[in-house]
């Protein structure tokens, strides 16, 4: 029996660094939208609670570590990133597998912010997106998901068909920014 | 020429660079205005209209005259204002609206045809013959007009887009500017502060001033260092912020490599959007200038640029140096020069009561009433109290006093107040949301109230944000008042000018006013006064007083014409910035992308989605082979194409098929789990929006397709349904789009192919036609349906999308091994034809669902959206275009999509239309072209023969109306 072979959006690039900054393609592992039904977001917060360990996040949060997040997603939706969900989630909310449909990268270095300011329209500096926050924004001109994980780290998510502009448009953004010295 | 001693320039540092081919040496930190003027070059430029010579006429952005083309070819800058172009080694500037040379330009011929060429002259010439002003007038005109032109070739430079966010933007770095970043700065405020300049200080650097004891300019220097040292701050100089929008937005503009090489992988420009808690407008004042004869000489300059360029670049731009004003601070200009060691010749003031502020000859009470000399000034005529005078002079400053900048005041609609006491325009307080108004530019002119003002504005700001406010001490500086007595134009013949940028005198604007253009918008559009790059900086004030004059009306009654950003000129590459090649829409690329590019598939863009029209094969020269080779894998063998583009949404719930039923017209709640059904889907006004196929998984889990081109709309009107029609459905949606990459397996072979693929093989009675389900391949969980838009035996195989490429692979050579393979978008389409199936070129979004014969699928069991508005009589009467088939019948026997249908004999007229052609293919299953359209109640016209004309493509041919549907009507093939 043939096997066949998975690609992630960016086909395993290289990590790129220009100036101070880097980006790499991540895997966040299972990726799913926990979308609570009517009536039921606090049962769906205590399930994500008690079988993934991490707090349901408030609109723009996220919660958890490393490997295991919980990414606001948007309006009554989470993005359960990392452990496939507990079947306890089941019962409160929908859940729709996701781990494919997404491009990751992370962005890290001193000038992130100075990069991201190229791209996305809202305030990501750290007086007031800090670690744990977290956007549903664009990024260029695609509809993304951003959210900072470190003091110089940033993850954006966008569909996985546009992983290439993604990284057109980061390597424009940091080439500009490497450029100012 | 130089004086020695004085600017801010570094004389250590020599910078060579060319004007006009001629090269020239300046110092670090000139501009290529100072730097000009240090080597004695004074004609810089021809006007906009008469090509009359000019020159520098000011120190800052508000330059109307010196405007330069820097660099060639595809780094062309048009437009460049020589008194902001700071100088680099290897900096190529030119004159531009001037042929052959700046110096001898021929089509200053026009001056003397000045008397025919008045306000209003193109509007009164060139009305006959009509047909002329295309084709003649406008092109001469134009050619004759204008001001710098583009390259000739693409921009070869990279501008961006940023966005910026404070609590607190600082618009000016001048005396105001600084102390409000100062205080807000302190007070750890997160704080921006913009400025034009490459040097912050604003009049500080041009002015002699002192401020704590020491030159204004070192005092500013120390704040600077201060402010640049502290982490909640961030300076921006070049920076123009160049409009105010809602909610504390502030567009700005960064000149980021405009002095020097740009850097590799830099910028040119940067656009930035900065939102900031409250705003400091500190952008200070413009001096104006008084109109009197032959008042554009090269030489003849506004009194505080003369100065600036002495105190800040160490120029005098003359030997003997006149000043005409009719106020104190431009004695300062005679005061400073005169330290300077600079031959002051005279300073004629229009005050009687003028009391000279230095060692140099005042001339209290007089004017000047015009000038000599050609390509630049020699001397000037004056009018006294006792009789006229000529004074030889090279350099004649002249200050009208000084007006506000308010612009950034009215971009909200807000409108200036006319203040007696100065004797122009402030702003009106509150015009901005969040903006407080500083210094200069509110109308407050000696330095230590400046200094206050800024002070004062940042304490509000910081206190109205709820920000503690540090103690910062005010610097002791100059208080003197600013005496003024209005004077706008000298009486006299000849032409004064107060537009220099569009060559308008005072007798234009009279003219203006005579001929009942009298509003002060009108006579902007009639004379031109305010247009172009400066956008009458210099000149609006004075123009307004003259017609206020001219109309016998009040300054503050006639009004001023509406400020709209950008402050500066904003290039459109700026505006535009990321939008360039790649960076104009993101690309959608599909998991098998690298493969359809492998095998030269050219593709074509469907929404973002980039697919392949056809995959040939050696041998094949023209697109229609392929297309028919493919077509024929489908009906004979078998057939694969990547259809991962289509929408697929995710609809989960115990309320999801109630949902499904009230978005589509037919019903889903009926639906078995593993079963798929076809859908309509209207929008709101009853026409359709989209159609498509709809798997039931599970119970409460289901699984909609949309097309390709409207999956966001889609997506958008579920959201709109269950946001905001029935939120109370426990019904949740997610687009699963980019999860699974899913591939058509069509033709008599599918199952074949698709059996040794899968894990279990499948079979007819578990698998019919319109079964769907989980499949596993090769190991993998995918999902498998059993759907045809080619009207063969078909599947649609999904899998997640990481093996979507590996699948790709295997699925076509798995067709090519038994004489299949990929198709394209090309078969696609004319595999659709054949089946009469539609696509959005027949629901373009005007057409209901009797027009396309699908009435019946309109449940009258239930309510949807869009059932009421569908029974409109509009859109249910005689006399609408029906879809139908066509064949061509004539001796042409090509179909076009697009031509209009015919009675056949009638004249193809719009009169005459019947209908016309939305979609067609050459069919080499059925030897001709097939077509789809629609056709005044085709449905009862089968049969008829009619014209078919495309008046674009000049193609003509007779059509037979047919059914839709060509081929296999009983759909055998599908379910076998």
């Amino acid at each position: 029996m043939a096997k066949l072979i998975a690609k992630t959006p960016l086909d395993g690039m290289a990590v790129l660094t220009i100036g101070t900054v880097s980006i790499e393609e991540v895997d966040l592992g299972v990726l799913t939208s926990v979308a609570p039904y009517v009536d039921q977001a606090s049962d769906a917060g205590a399930a994500l609670k008690s079988a993934h360990g991490m707090a349901w996040p408030a609109p723009n949060r996220a919660t958890g570590k490393e490997g295991a997040r919980a990414i606001w997603f948007g309006r009554d939706m989470v993005l359960l990133a990392g452990p496939a969900p507990d079947a306890s989630l089941a019962t409160h909310a929908a859940l729709t597998d996701q781990s494919d449909a997404w491009c990751a990268v992370q962005v890290s270095g001193a000038g992130a912010e100075d990069v991201l300011a190229r791209l996305v329209p809202v305030d990501v500096g750290f007086a007031r997106f800090k670690r744990g926050h977290t956007a549903r924004t664009q990024i260029q001109h695609m509809n993304g998901s951003v959210t900072r994980v470190g003091t110089d780290t940033f993850v954006l998510m966008v569909f996985r068909s546009m992983a290439g502009t993604l990284l057109h448009d980061l390597r424009r953004a940091m080439e500009s920014v490497a450029a100012r010295g | 020429m130089r004086v020695a001693g004085k600017g801010l320039i570094d004389r250590t540092q020599e910078v060579k660079f060319r004007f006009d081919d001629t090269l020239y040496r300046g110092f670090e930190g000139d501009t290529l205005a100072s730097a000009l003027l240090a080597n004695d070059v004074r004609l810089v430029a021809r006007s906009f209209k008469y090509h009359r010579p000019r020159g520098i006429l000011t120190a800052g952005s508000e330059e109307p005259n010196a405007l330069v083309t820097v660099g060639s070819g595809a780094a062309t800058d048009p437009n460049v204002r020589a008194t902001v172009q700071e100088i680099y080694s290897g900096l190529e500037a030119r004159s531009q609206n001037a042929w052959p040379s700046v110096a001898w330009d021929a089509m200053a011929i026009n001056d003397l045809a000045a008397p025919f060429l008045g306000a209003g002259f193109y509007y009164k010439t060139f009305m006959w013959p009509r047909a002329f002003w295309e084709k003649l007038y406008e092109p001469v005109i134009r050619r004759a007009a204008g001001l710098g032109a583009v390259g000739p070739v693409k921009d070869a430079d990279h501008y961006e887009k940023a966005y910026a966010f404070c609590d607190l933007l600082v618009i000016g770095a001048g005396p105001a500017g600084l102390m409000a970043a100062l205080v807000a700065a302190r007070s750890g405020a997160e704080v921006i502060l913009a400025d034009e300049d490459a040097r912050m200080g604003g009049r500080l650097n041009a002015e002699t001033l002192r401020v704590d004891g020491q030159n204004g300019s070192d005092w500013a220097a120390s704040v600077i260092a201060e402010l640049d040292a502290m982490d909640n701050v961030r300076l921006m100089s070049r920076t123009t912020v160049t409009g105010a929008y809602d909610g504390g937005t502030y567009g700005a503009l960064e000149r980021v490599s405009h002095h020097c090489d740009i850097p590799y992988g830099g910028v040119k420009e940067t656009f930035w959007r900065i939102v900031a808690g409250r705003s400091v407008l500190a952008a200070g004042a413009i001096e104006r200038h008084i109109a009197f004869r032959n008042n554009d000489r090269p030489g003849i300059m506004a009194a505080s640029a003369v100065r600036a360029y002495l105190n800040r670049w160490g120029v005098s731009p003359g030997k003997a140096v006149t000043v005409f004003a009719n106020n104190d601070d431009a004695h300062r200009t005679a005061a400073d020069l005169v330290e300077a060691g600079v031959h002051v010749a005279a300073v004629i003031d229009s005050r009687i009561d003028a009391v000279a502020q230095g060692d140099y000859r005042l001339i209290a009470g007089a004017t000047v009433t015009g000038s000599g000399g050609r390509k630049g000034l020699e001397s000037i005529s004056i009018a006294t109290q006792s009789g006229s005078e000529k004074i030889m002079t090279d350099c004649l400053g002249v200050s009208g006093g000084w007006n506000p900048t308010v612009h950034m005041t009215c971009h909200m609609n807000g409108r200036p107040t006319w203040s007696e006491d100065i004797a122009s325009f402030v702003p009106t307080p509150g015009s901005v949301s969040g903006m407080h108004v500083a210094g200069a530019c509110n109308g407050v002119f000696s330095t230590a109230g400046c200094l206050a003002a800024g002070a004062d504005a940042a304490r509000v700001a910081l206190r109205e944000m709820k920000m503690s406010v540090a103690d910062v001490d005010l610097p002791e500086a100059d208080d003197s008042a600013y005496a003024i007595s209005p004077l706008w134009a000298v009486p006299g013949k000849g032409r004064a000018w107060l537009d220099f940028q569009n060559d308008v005198t005072v007798k234009d604007v009279k003219q203006a006013a005579q001929e009942n253009f009298a509003s002060v918008e009108h006579m902007k559009r009639y004379t031109t006064q305010g247009m172009a790059t400066d956008q009458g900086k210099n000149s609006n004030v004075a123009a307004l007083a003259v017609l206020a004059d001219a109309t016998g009306r009040g300054i503050p009654e006639t009004g001023t014409t509406t400020f709209r950003p950008p402050f500066t000129p904003v290039a459109l590459a700026a505006l535009g910035a990321g939008a360039q090649a790649k960076g104009f829409a993101p690309e959608r690329k599909t998991t098998s992308h690298a493969a359809t590019i492998a095998a030269d598939a050219p593709m074509i863009e469907a929404g973002l989605w980039y697919r392949p029209s056809y995959f040939p094969i050696a041998g094949e020269t023209n697109w229609r082979q392929s297309c028919d080779r493919e077509i024929g894998y489908v009906r004979n063998t078998v057939g694969v194409c990547d259809v991962s583009t289509l929408g697929k949404i995710d609809i989960q719930g115990p309320d999801a098929a109630k949902l499904l039923d009230f978005v589509y017209t037919n019903m889903f709640s009926t639906l078995k789990v593993g079963r798929v059904r076809y859908g309509l889907m209207l929008r709101e006004d009853g026409c359709v929006m989209d159609d498509g196929t709809t798997a039931r998984l599970g119970e409460n889990h289901y699984v909609m397709t949309t097309t390709t081109a409207a999956a966001g709309q889609v997506m958008r009107h579920l959201e709109f349904v269950t946001q905001a029609l029935h939120p109370e459905w426990d019904a949740r949606i997610m687009s699963v789009t980019e999860q699974w990459a899913q591939f058509a397996v069509a033709g008599p072979e599918a199952r074949d192919l698709l059996n040794g693929l899968l894990d279990a093989p499948i079979d007819n009675e578990d698998w019919p036609f319109m079964a769907c389900g989980e499949v596993g391949v090769q190991g993998i969980k995918g999902r498998l349906f059993r759907i045809s838009f080619s009207g063969e035996h078909a599947y649609e195989l999904a899998v997640p999308s990481r093996y979507g490429d590996a699948l790709f692979h295997l699925l076509r050579a798995r067709a090519e091994a038994i004489g299949g393979g990929p198709y394209g978008m090309e078969a696609l389409n004319v595999l659709r034809i054949e089946k009469g199936f539609i696509t959005h070129a027949e629901i373009d979004g005007r057409v209901n669902a009797h027009d396309i014969g699908m009435a019946r699928m309109l449940s009258p069991k239930k309510d949807f959206i869009g059932k009421t508005m569908a029974a409109r009589p509009g859109l249910t009467e005689e006399g609408r275009g029906q879809l139908v088939g066509m064949k061509p019948v004539g001796t042409v026997k090509q179909l076009t999509a697009g031509a209009h249908i015919y009675t056949d004999g009638a004249e193809p007229v719009r009169a005459n239309d019947e209908g016309y052609v939305t979609s067609v293919g050459f069919s080499p299953t059925l030897g001709h072209f097939v077509g789809l359209g629609f056709i005044r109640d085709g449905l009862a016209r089968h049969g008829e023969v009619l014209q078919m004309v495309d008046h674009l493509r000049g193609v003509a041919t007779q059509v037979e109306i047919c059914d839709p549907v060509f081929f296999d009507p009983e759909g055998g093939r599908t379910r076998g």
